[in-house]
């Protein structure tokens, strides 16, 4: 079974641990940090439970339609950042225990002294692309 | 020689090295080396003997990697160059690879990734691709299922409970990358069933035929689900029904029942319906009573419960499904048909849109989430 492991800038339940944001951490931090999030990706190589990890820029806009023969609309950059998805981890896992238990070991991920940061991720079933059982 | 056949070859190349001595980890990682290099190869360099060129080229691979090993290690060769003369194959190596891949002590995900690489033959960028993971990914998981049933004899009696379980997730995992993991479950659970007497054995693989047959009408070609009682009929595989009956009465007549005879059976009443308005609810019950002494699932009851109603009309079903947990998989969705049949429109589109927040595949999903919207726009129509 496959789970998205989501990680907002700033979203979810209100934070446990108010750190600031990473760029203001010293550069050792942002560094223990970086380390943590490889070595994590690197270990569920090592279990056969990783699928996918990747970081987004807080750079970008909102795009839509404005009909045919017009050229799409952006709305950009972005006035809030705080609820935008800063990344995620696709994990492949024999249970949701077991996506609950790695999404809490991410969230330990260490921040400003070293400290967990208890971040809030979000964890989400992959929907399937085969019908579950029989008619 | 195409792809097929040579994967066919896989598990008694396999049983030649462990014979030699091999370890059964390293018999199989020199096989898929042996394996790789023979679909690089022989499409422009077809061999006379494809078995005798992969247990060579196998064999080869298991020295290389003994003596790099020993080299390492400064431990004597266990092997010789010169490989002993090959003791006459038995069938039933096949079937202990069967048993050693889907050990009880591997995770389900663990087994079905070595049964496909073992005895499947696949390699392990195909297995990767299916499951839609990394290749190093899926290596991972294939060398960690081989540790943990390390040392144990390949020669020991298996459990047969849990291949067939291994099968059957393969055969439910459909299409993935370039391979077709159902048509490959049935070719596996073929095999099986030649290879063991257990009439369970043969009644996964007509299960697995039977549902198989109905393959092409349960899509629209948009790709939308088509529910049993609309599939066009006439675009089921009627030989390879009539394989399924086959084989599931030869199981039958060794009278020991089992869980897959029994699905197996409602599959084969389903499929000899020539319309969905004929088909035989009373005896699909029956089989529903059997499997339940079988296995009391809260999934089989649930599914009784819509077959009793078939001929007891919607509100008897209701009255049934409303003493099962609601949390049950599916619940939501046979309450809206049922729903539906007994007139209770928007009652039905609710219970649909809710079947749809749960559903665990796109093809579902977007199913229900279709049954809301036709259950809304005729509520809308009859005000």
């Amino acid at each position: 079974m496959k789970y998205l492991l989501l990680k907002h800038y700033r979203g979810g339940p209100t934070p446990v641990v108010d750190h600031p944001p990473i760029d203001r951490w010293a550069p050792e931090e942002v560094d223990a940090h970086v380390r943590f999030m490889r070595e994590f990706a690197d270990r569920l190589v090592e279990t056969g439970e990783f699928v996918d990890a990747q970081a987004l820029s807080q750079e970008g806009a909102f795009v839509r339609s404005d009909g045919a023969g017009r050229p799409p609309v952006t709305d950009g950059p972005f006035a809030e950042t705080k609820d935008l998805v800063a990344g995620w981890m696709v994990i492949d896992v024999e249970s949701w225990e077991r996506a609950v238990e790695l999404a809490g070991e991410l969230s330990a991920a260490p921040g400003p002294r070293g400290e967990p940061i208890h971040e809030w991720l979000e964890v989400r079933p992959f929907l399937t692309e085969a019908p579950s059982g029989s008619e | 020689m195409n792809p097929e056949l040579v994967r066919e070859l896989v598990p008694a190349v396999i049983g030649v090295l462990v014979r030699r001595g091999a370890d059964f980890a390293a018999a199989e990682d020199a096989v898929q080396e042996a394996l790789v290099r023979a679909l690089e190869t022989w499409p422009d360099d077809p061999p006379r003997e494809p078995k005798a060129w992969l247990i060579a080229a196998a064999w080869r691979k298991f020295l290389d990697a003994t003596r790099s090993e020993s080299a390492r290690r400064s431990r004597e060769l266990a092997a010789d160059a010169e490989p002993p003369a090959a003791p006459a194959p038995a069938a039933d190596d096949t079937l202990r690879l069967y048993f050693l891949c889907a050990h009880p002590t591997l995770s389900p995900a663990a087994a079905v990734a070595l049964t496909l690489r073992a005895v499947g033959g696949l390699t392990t960028r195909q297995i990767a691709a299916a499951h839609m993971v990394p290749e190093a990914t899926m290596a991972q998981r294939i060398s960690r299922a081989k540790r943990r049933i390390e040392g144990l004899p390949l020669d020991a009696p298996g459990d047969l409970t849990t291949v067939l379980r291994v099968l059957y997730l393969v055969f439910n995992e459909g299409y993935g990358g370039d391979v077709d993991l159902a048509a490959e479950a049935i070719r596996l659970a073929r095999q099986l069933a030649a290879l063991s007497a257990e009439p369970e054995a043969a009644g996964l693989l007509a299960l697995m035929l039977l549902h198989h047959a109905r393959r092409a009408s349960r899509t629209a070609p948009d790709g939308r689900l088509v529910p049993l009682a609309e599939q066009d009929r006439s675009s089921w595989d009627t030989r390879m029904i009539e394989q399924g009956v086959a084989i599931l009465q030869a199981a039958l007549a060794r009278d020991r029942l089992g869980e897959y005879q029994a699905q197996a059976a409602i599959a084969a009443l389903h499929a000899d319906a020539p319309t969905a308005a004929e088909t035989d609810w009373v005896q699909i019950v029956e089989w529903y009573d059997e499997l339940l002494a079988l296995t009391d699932s809260p999934v089989v009851r649930l599914n009784r419960a819509v077959a009793v109603g078939e001929a007891d009309g919607p509100q008897a079903r209701l009255a049934a499904l409303a003493d099962l947990d609601p949390a049950l998989p599916r619940h939501a969705a046979a309450t809206a048909y049922l729903l539906e049949r007994a007139g209770d429109l928007p009652g039905a589109a609710a219970r649909y849109a809710e079947a749809a927040r749960v559903a665990t595949s796109v093809p579902e999903r977007d199913h229900l989430t279709r049954e809301a919207a036709r259950l809304r726009q005729l509520t809308r129509a009859q005000r």
